[in-house]
């Protein structure tokens, strides 16, 4: 068994969706989320505030150097997670098709370096 | 010396066998090129003396086995993952449950793994079920070589970092994945028609290996059959100046008859059992092809007929300026010239030459000379180059252009 990260990609600009498309969204995902509980693929899974909350620390030597802001502006950034627990990347693949409808966002899917018990 | 080409046979017709079967046993594709490429070392030096064993392919795979036990033992103390491969793997693995797949066949999904680069998964392909060095891919595809190499380290690597599964997909997914393979031979072969031969051979080989181990899918065999009519008529394409010389104006008498004979077998074979696809379509238009003794005596309604069941199937722009082709011969080039005229392919140099015989034979020849000048600007082997300069040449009335 091997841990992927499903990294949920969210646009910078463009209109979000409508409250009721939203609310379709979040009631697709809670699907996905009981579908990979039900399969035991389930570990962690939730979605981020906007990178305007986000803080960034760096080493500066001695100390900590504590700024605003997100560590990077890009075009998309992280909105949100989903740690699961695959055989495989076709299976990890699986999950990210499902995750990608049910988000309508694109996803991004990455091997964690250690493979997950049993 | 006989024992070198011996090994020399062996290894082209069964590296990719011994590289699938130690890829299962050892979990890891470097570890079993290694084994496989040291078992074919030890041929080298022994079959001058010994003579080459009966079974050939067998001795290569029981000896590539027995080479990575031994390092696998020898290592096991150090690296994790060796001691891994040791403990699974006991010297006499039992065969593996379920319904018996040549090991080749999981190797080559493996290779054409979706999550792959379309050029990693050419590369691989090539290299691991083919045998071809790192060197000659790089030549054929215009590479620098190290570049080449580095595409198939990244490439083995995700394979085992990301856990790409060693195995046929499941039957749901088997149509989808099966199209990559098979797109990933085409496109081998088609690397090949324009350039470096033995790519044309290569893919023939994968597309022989194929059909004889998914002989069920009738694409497999439309596939196989395409590019056996495409490659029947080698011997008639190319002039002796290196041009190509459309198929109008081949020699016929120049076509492999063979591959011909085999490649419109197959088409019946394939198109009996009632699923068609966009392959064995176009493998029936080139057999429709083949059987015209002169070009005149193609009938060309048969291939129209065909291209209008490709363009429900797989419409496509280039299958709708390859159908127009044919509506010039059925209903004249004025209707096809309306037809290329709606088309959006203005960067294809083919979309012009076709555009500029249209309009050469509408007798339009102002509109004909600037459509070959345009196709000229956008061709860009050489080859093509004196073809098309030839026709403008034609067309102007002498060969300064």
């Amino acid at each position: 068994m091997k841990y992927y990260l499903l990294s949920v990609i969210q646009p910078s600009e463009g209109t979000p969706p409508s409250a009721e498309a939203l609310a379709e969204i979040m009631r697709n995902v809670e699907t996905f989320h009981d579908e990979l509980r039900a399969a035991g693929a389930w570990v962690f899974a939730g979605g981020l505030h906007g990178p305007e909350t986000a803080t960034v620390l760096r080493p500066e030597d001695e100390d900590v150097l504590i700024t605003d802001g997100p560590y990077a502006e890009g075009k998309e950034y992280l909105g949100g997670l989903c740690l699961i627990k695959a055989p495989d990347l076709d299976a990890a693949l699986e999950w990210g098709r499902k995750a990608t409808r049910a988000t309508t966002l694109p996803i991004e899917v990455r091997p964690f370096l250690h493979p997950a018990e049993d | 010396m006989t024992g070198a080409v011996d090994v020399e046979t062996v290894f082209r017709a069964e590296y990719g066998r011994a590289v699938s079967v130690l890829v299962r046993f050892l979990g890891d594709i470097d570890l079993a090129e290694e084994a496989v490429q040291d078992a074919f070392a030890t041929a080298l030096r022994n079959w001058p003396q010994t003579g080459v064993p009966p079974s050939p392919a067998g001795w290569i795979i029981t000896t590539a086995r027995n080479r990575a036990i031994d390092r696998l033992r020898r290592e096991s103390s150090r690296d994790a993952r060796h001691a891994e491969a040791a403990r699974l793997f006991a010297p006499d693995t039992p065969a593996e449950e379920g319904p018996v797949r040549d090991d080749r066949l999981r190797l080559i999904f493996t290779c054409c793994h979706p999550a792959l680069s379309l050029q990693a998964r050419v590369a691989l392909t090539l290299r691991l079920l083919g045998g071809l060095s790192t060197a000659r891919i790089a030549r054929a595809f215009l590479v620098p070589e190290p570049t080449l190499a580095q595409r198939l380290v990244r490439a083995k690597a995700k394979i085992r970092d990301a856990g790409i599964p060693y195995r046929v997909p499941r039957d749901a997914d088997l149509p989808d994945r099966l199209g990559g393979v098979l797109a990933v031979v085409y496109l081998i072969f088609n690397e090949g028609y324009t350039g470096s031969a033995d790519l044309c051979t290569e893919a023939v080989r994968l597309g022989r290996l194929l059909a004889e181990l998914m002989p069920d899918e009738p694409e497999v065999t439309g596939l196989l059959a395409l590019m056996l009519l495409v490659e029947s008529r080698r011997p008639a394409r190319v002039g002796e100046g290196g041009e190509p010389v459309p198929l109008p104006e081949q020699d016929r008498t120049r076509w492999d008859r063979d591959l011909i004979g085999e490649g419109q077998e197959l088409v019946r074979r394939c198109l009996r059992r009632g699923r068609p696809g966009p392959y064995q379509i176009q493998a029936a238009i080139n057999a429709v092809h083949s059987d015209a003794a002169t070009a005149r005596a193609t009938d060309w309604s048969q291939i129209l007929r065909l291209y209008d069941h490709l363009m429900a199937l797989a419409p496509s722009p280039v299958v709708a300026l390859n159908r127009a082709v044919a509506v010039a011969e059925v209903r004249g080039p004025g209707e096809a010239l309306d037809l290329v005229d709606a088309l959006d392919l203005d960067g294809y140099h083919v979309f012009h030459a076709v555009r500029a015989d249209l309009l050469r034979r509408l007798g339009r020849r102002v509109e004909a000379v600037k459509a070959y000048e345009t196709a000229l600007a956008h061709a860009d082997g050489t080859a093509e180059r004196v073809f098309l300069e030839r026709r403008l040449g034609e067309l102007v009335g002498g060969p300064q252009v």
